[in-house]
C-alpha cells in the first residue's frame, strides 16, 4: 500500500514569473478546481514537500534560492515546471538577464507548458507527477546508493530554513 | 483493572478516532469554503506518506524530543482516561508541549524559533484556563480524579458556565484552530513558513500529526467531564463544541500573539475567576 498518491504535498516558487502562471496554481486551490480533493496541499516549507512547483525562468538571482528549495525537500520528490517559461524560458530566452528554463539547474520531471498554463493542465502536470514519484520511492527503496548518487550534490549550505 | 482498560483503549483507539475527527474537519471545513473537500482518510494517507519519505534530521536532538513529545501525549490521554488525577493529566500535558518547544529550539532555523517562542506564548496564554476548568470541577464535585468527576451525577457544566466559556476559548489555542493558530496550523494555511513544525520532515512529522489526534481525543474527553452526568448529553455537546470550533476556524483571521495572550488572560481572569469566586460564596464550599 502506498500513500504518496494519495497526499501529494507542493510548494510553489515564483522563479521571475510575470506572476500569470502563478495566479493560475493559485486559481487551483479555489472552490472552482479544488485540488484538495484530490489531497493536494500547497505547504510553505520545503521539508514538508512532495513536489517542486516552479514557474518563471532562472537568473541569476533566484539560482540560489530553486537549489537551496530542491535540496531541503525530501526524497522522494518531483519537480513540476509550470508555464513556458519555466519549460524553455520561451520568448524570454535571448534576454540577457535570463539563464534558461528550470531544467539547466535541477532535474525536472513534469513540463507543463502554457502562457500562462490553464489550471486543468497544471492539475495534470501534478496527478503526472505524481506517478513519477511513485517510481522513485521504489528506486528509492531497492537502490538508496543509486538514488542519492542521481541526485545533484547540493551547491548551496546555508542554514536551514534559509530559502523563504 | 477497568482503568486500565479504559487506557489501552485509550491508546490503541485514540489515533483511529483522532485521525477520523480530523479528516470529518477537513471536509466540513471545505464544504463550508464551497469546495468539495478530500477523502474522510486524508488524515491518514498524510501520515502514510510521511513515513514514506526520507527522515531529513537537522539535529538528532530534536528526533529525541519528538518522540518524547508524542509518549507524554499518549501518557497525559492514558492517565486522563484510565481516570487519575486531573492535575496530574494537565502537568503531563504541559511536559509533552515543552518537549515539542524543546525540539523546536533544537534546530538553527530562525522559523523554527518564532513558532517554539510562539508555542511558549500560548502554552502560556492557555493554561491559567485549564487549571482553573480543574479547581472548578473539584470545587463542584470534590474530587480531582478524573473517574470521581465523570460518575458525578451533578450537571458540573451548570455550576461553571463561565469556567466552561473560558475553556472553549483555549480549546480553540489547542486545537490549533484560527484565530489563536500561531505557532503552526492545519490545513493548508501557513505559518511563517511552518511555525514550530518547520524543521520536522517525514517520520518526525507524522509522528507530530499522530500525537495531535490523541491530543483532539484527549481535549474531547476534557469537555465531554463537564457534562458527565449524562452522557448522551455528554456525547452530543462534544460533537457541538467540535463543530463550533470548525466554524470559529473558518470565519476568523488569525489575530496577532499579543491579543491571544491577553484576551486568554482576561477571559480566565473574568468568566472563570468570577465564576470560581461565586462558587465559593453561594455553595459554601
Amino acid at each position: 500500500m502506498t500513500y504518496l498518491k494519495k497526499s501529494p504535498w507542493i510548494i510553489h516558487y515564483d522563479a521571475s514569473s510575470c506572476n500569470g502562471c502563478d495566479i493560475e496554481i493559485l486559481a487551483c486551490l479555489t472552490p472552482m478546481y479544488d485540488v484538495e480533493r484530490f489531497g493536494i496541499i500547497n505547504t510553505g516549507n520545503p521539508k514538508h514537500a512532495d513536489i517542486f512547483v516552479v514557474t518563471g525562468t532562472v537568473n541569476e538571482q533566484n539560482r540560489e534560492i530553486i537549489l537551496n528549495i530542491y535540496n531541503q525537500m525530501p526524497n522522494p520528490k518531483a519537480v513540476v515546471a509550470v508555464g513556458i517559461c519555466a519549460t524553455s524560458a520561451g520568448v524570454f530566452r535571448e534576454c540577457y538577464n535570463v539563464a534558461g528554463g528550470i531544467d539547466m539547474l535541477i532535474p525536472v520531471d513534469v513540463y507543463v507548458p502554457g502562457c500562462a498554463a490553464r489550471p486543468e493542465s497544471i492539475i495534470d502536470g501534478i496527478v503526472t507527477a505524481l506517478g513519477i514519484l511513485e517510481e522513485k520511492r521504489k528506486t528509492m527503496n531497492t537502490a538508496p546508493d543509486e538514488a542519492a548518487a542521481a541526485e545533484p550534490a547540493p551547491v548551496v549550505q546555508e542554514p536551514a530554513g534559509g530559502a523563504q | 483493572m477497568i482503568s486500565v482498560v479504559w487506557a489501552i483503549v485509550f491508546i490503541l483507539l485514540a489515533p483511529l478516532a483522532g485521525g477520523l475527527v480530523a479528516g470529518i474537519d477537513r471536509r466540513i471545513t471545505a464544504r463550508m469554503q464551497g469546495r468539495y473537500g478530500p477523502p474522510i482518510l486524508q488524515p491518514f494517507y498524510d501520515v502514510g506518506k510521511l513515513f514514506e519519505k526520507e527522515h531529513i534530521v537537522v539535529n538528532e536532538t530534536q528526533v529525541f524530543y519528538v518522540i518524547c513529545y508524542f509518549i507524554f501525549m499518549i501518557f497525559t490521554g492514558a492517565l486522563f482516561f484510565s481516570g487519575a488525577d486531573l492535575l496530574l493529566t494537565i502537568f503531563a500535558l504541559t511536559l509533552a508541549q515543552i518537549f515539542l518547544v524543546l525540539g523546536a529550539y533544537a534546530t538553527y532555523s530562525p522559523y523554527s524559533h518564532i513558532g517554539a517562542e510562539r508555542e511558549l506564548i500560548q502554552i502560556m496564554a492557555y493554561e491559567p484556563m485549564v487549571i482553573l476548568a480543574a479547581v472548578g470541577m473539584f470545587v463542584v464535585t470534590k474530587s480531582f480524579n478524573v473517574s470521581d468527576i465523570a460518575a458525578s451525577t451533578l450537571p458540573v457544566v451548570l455550576f461553571i458556565p463561565g469556567i466552561f466559556l473560558g475553556f472553549l476559548y483555549v480549546l480553540t489555542i489547542k486545537l490549533r484552530k484560527s484565530p489563536f493558530d500561531i505557532s503552526t496550523s492545519h490545513h493548508a494555511h501557513q505559518e511563517i513558513v511552518k511555525g514550530i513544525t518547520t524543521e520536522y520532515s517525514g517520520p518526525s512529522l507524522g509522528l507530530i500529526e499522530i500525537a495531535h489526534w490523541y491530543e483532539t481525543i484527549f481535549l474531547l474527553g476534557f469537555v465531554y467531564l463537564f457534562f458527565g452526568f449524562n452522557p448522551v448529553i455528554a456525547v452530543i455537546a462534544v460533537v457541538i463544541v467540535y463543530l463550533f470550533e470548525i466554524l470559529i476556524d473558518n470565519t476568523n483571521a488569525r489575530v496577532k500573539w499579543q491579543l491571544a495572550m491577553k484576551s486568554s488572560w482576561a477571559i480566565a481572569a473574568i468568566v472563570g475567576v468570577v465564576n470560581l469566586g461565586v462558587l465559593y460564596y453561594f455553595a459554601g464550599v
